[in-house]
């Protein structure tokens, strides 16, 4: 009951904090929105050019919004020559994919959405080989990062928010004045938990919902396990922050942990290859949760990964949660020597 | 166990080197009204947290009401009201009263008549359904002193509970504390540095510097000082320990 009172004001409280709702819920899609027309300003116009093609696929190309081009004798030289994004040729046995890849996003997305318009025929006719003019297929960064953006949003609002709400209840001196009644220090955690732990949930739903059927991000695998990763984030989040909001005085030093706990997290999230850094950097991106949470958003979206090959990443970020929770209740003797 | 609502034995706090309360030994007898009297930075916030079980002696005993400091059992038993007021803002005042009640575990028809209660005690009846936010200085201070009175305990400690509340308002609180005192029975810790208010009480203990230099009633006092009013006692008795 003590729990559920602390849920219920927690409620109370952000219903009638208008503006940070706003924070919590269309800042994030309005950054993703933002990010994702920066990085894709030009991929809707992609030129095809198909030998021997059967009018039903060329219909379907077409209808997919493809600029297709008919031409039945052409070489890799003129595909070269005239910059067409890409060049698909019906052999007898086998069909080959010719990709430009001058820009490797638009290669990127070409070759997704042709395999989505093919998926129902390419079984039962014969096998896709994908070759590409320059460079190779892993030359596109944005798709490996894009499903790692939800997770980091995530991460970075929920973590503002309770840092924020946790230290206006520290410096106001309810926190103390909460901890002069019976109440458990546990009690009070799992009341922060659950209480902005119900708004983090709607925010990543809303974010995952906005990223994946709004502006289309990649997504291979199930939505449920890219919900399910976002929300164990969520989780970590909140935990951090509220733990961080310990040792800050004010609101302007909370603001602090910003480029220290958060920047920091995104160098190692997957927009850097890691496998080039030297080994010490990689192992500082152990540490660091959304190292975990950018491994398992981009093995579900970009790979298709099924729970089983996600779960190690998941537990890895359930530990961090519970290691944080725990430090929290320790951290609130500060208030209260039991 | 006897007729002590409040007994420390020795106790001593450091924050950083510094002494803040020297070795001190106080005995508060149950249903009396006591006044904690000292300059700011005195100790007197601290002794009360020291009583509440919030901060932990460096040495000593403290006994509240049967309990070893600290229990948490015990905070059910004493209405606490911090020298600043710790409210939820963007809450009204009926949310933060039925919020507080809920964590000493009130059941539901209970809760509500003690929140009608604590809030006709204070004058807030009328103010209940408006936010925090909008209260004025003086409301707050009375909220907090309902809070303080919601789960119906047996010892308040009210750290400074009357700074700005107007004149007519502070004799009316005053005249409740008596009367809880007198009708109910209960153990009431007040600090102050108003010396009108120390008049009232039954018993008082000065602090300076982290020394009780006097204890003892307010008549008992003056006559010891040869003093006129408080202000005098306070000024005599401060000169004697320094």
């Amino acid at each position: 009951m003590r729990i559920g009172a602390i849920v219920t004001r927690i409620m109370q409280q952000m219903i009638r904090d208008k503006r940070t709702l706003a924070l919590l819920f269309f800042a994030p899609l309005l950054v993703l929105s933002l990010m994702y027309f920066v990085f894709n300003s030009n991929e809707p116009d992609m030129t095809l050019v198909v030998s021997n093609g059967p009018t039903s696929i060329i219909e379907k190309l077409e209808w997919a919004d493809f600029h297709v081009i008919e031409k039945n004798d052409f070489s890799i030289d003129s595909l070269k020559d005239d910059k067409y994004d890409g060049w698909l040729a019906f052999h007898p046995t086998q069909l080959k994919l010719i990709l430009l890849n001058d820009d490797p996003s638009t290669a990127k997305a070409l070759k997704m959405k042709l395999s989505q318009v093919l998926q129902p025929e390419q079984s039962a006719m014969m096998k896709l080989t994908t070759d590409y003019v320059y460079g190779d297929e892993n030359t596109a960064i944005f798709d490996i990062f894009s499903p790692m953006l939800t997770g980091f949003f995530v991460f970075f609002f929920v973590f503002l928010i309770t840092g924020i709400a946790l230290l206006k209840e520290r410096t106001s001196g309810t926190l103390e004045r909460l901890l002069a009644t019976p109440i458990k220090r546990s009690e009070i955690v799992a009341g922060y938990i659950i209480g902005y732990g119900l708004f983090a949930l709607l925010q990543t739903t809303i974010i995952v919902l906005f990223g994946v059927y709004v502006l289309d991000i990649v997504h291979v695998g199930s939505i449920w396990l890219v919900l399910l990763i976002n929300i164990v984030v969520a989780l970590v989040s909140l935990s951090l922050g509220a733990l961080l909001s310990s040792f800050a005085a004010s609101e302007f030093q909370m603001m602090q942990f910003i480029p220290l706990v958060i920047i920091p997290q995104i160098f190692f999230s997957g927009i850097f290859p890691l496998d080039n850094m030297v080994e010490w950097l990689q192992n500082i991106g152990r540490i660091m949760p959304l190292y975990y949470a950018a491994d398992a958003l981009n093995g579900v979206m970009y790979k298709g990964y099924s729970f089983s090959e996600i779960l190690a990443d998941l537990a890895v970020l359930a530990c961090f949660a519970l290691v944080f929770i725990t430090l929290n209740i320790i951290s609130l003797k500060k208030y209260r020597s039991l | 166990m006897g007729i002590n609502a409040i007994s420390l034995n020795s106790i001593e706090k450091r924050f950083h080197q510094k002494q803040v309360i020297a070795p001190l030994s106080l005995e508060i007898p149950k249903g009396q009204l006591i006044g904690l009297l000292g300059p700011s930075g005195c100790g007197k916030t601290t002794l009360i947290k020291m009583i509440m079980g919030m901060i932990k002696p460096d040495n000593g005993h403290i006994q509240v009401l049967n309990y070893t400091v600290p229990h948490k059992q015990l905070l059910t038993d004493i209405g606490y009201m911090a020298q600043s007021d710790a409210l939820y803002l963007d809450l009204t005042g009926e949310e933060n009263l039925h919020f507080f009640a809920k964590l000493y575990r009130l059941p539901k028809k209970e809760r509500a008549e003690r929140v009608n209660y604590a809030a006709s005690l204070v004058h807030l009846t009328d103010d209940l359904t408006s936010k925090v936010l909008n209260y004025s200085g003086g409301m707050k201070r009375r909220l907090s002193l309902a809070i303080a009175l919601i789960q119906n305990p047996k010892l308040l400690i009210l750290d400074e509970p009357t700074v700005g509340i107007d004149p007519v308002l502070k004799k009316e609180i005053w005249q409740e504390l008596i009367r809880l005192k007198n009708e109910e029975h209960k153990t009431i810790l007040v600090t102050t540095h108003a010396m009108d208010e120390a008049e009232r009480c039954d018993q008082l203990a000065m602090l300076r510097n982290g020394h009780i230099i006097a204890h003892g009633t307010p008549d008992d006092l003056k006559a010891h000082y040869q003093a006129k009013d408080f202000d005098e006692v306070f000024l005599k008795a401060g000169g004697e320990a320094l």
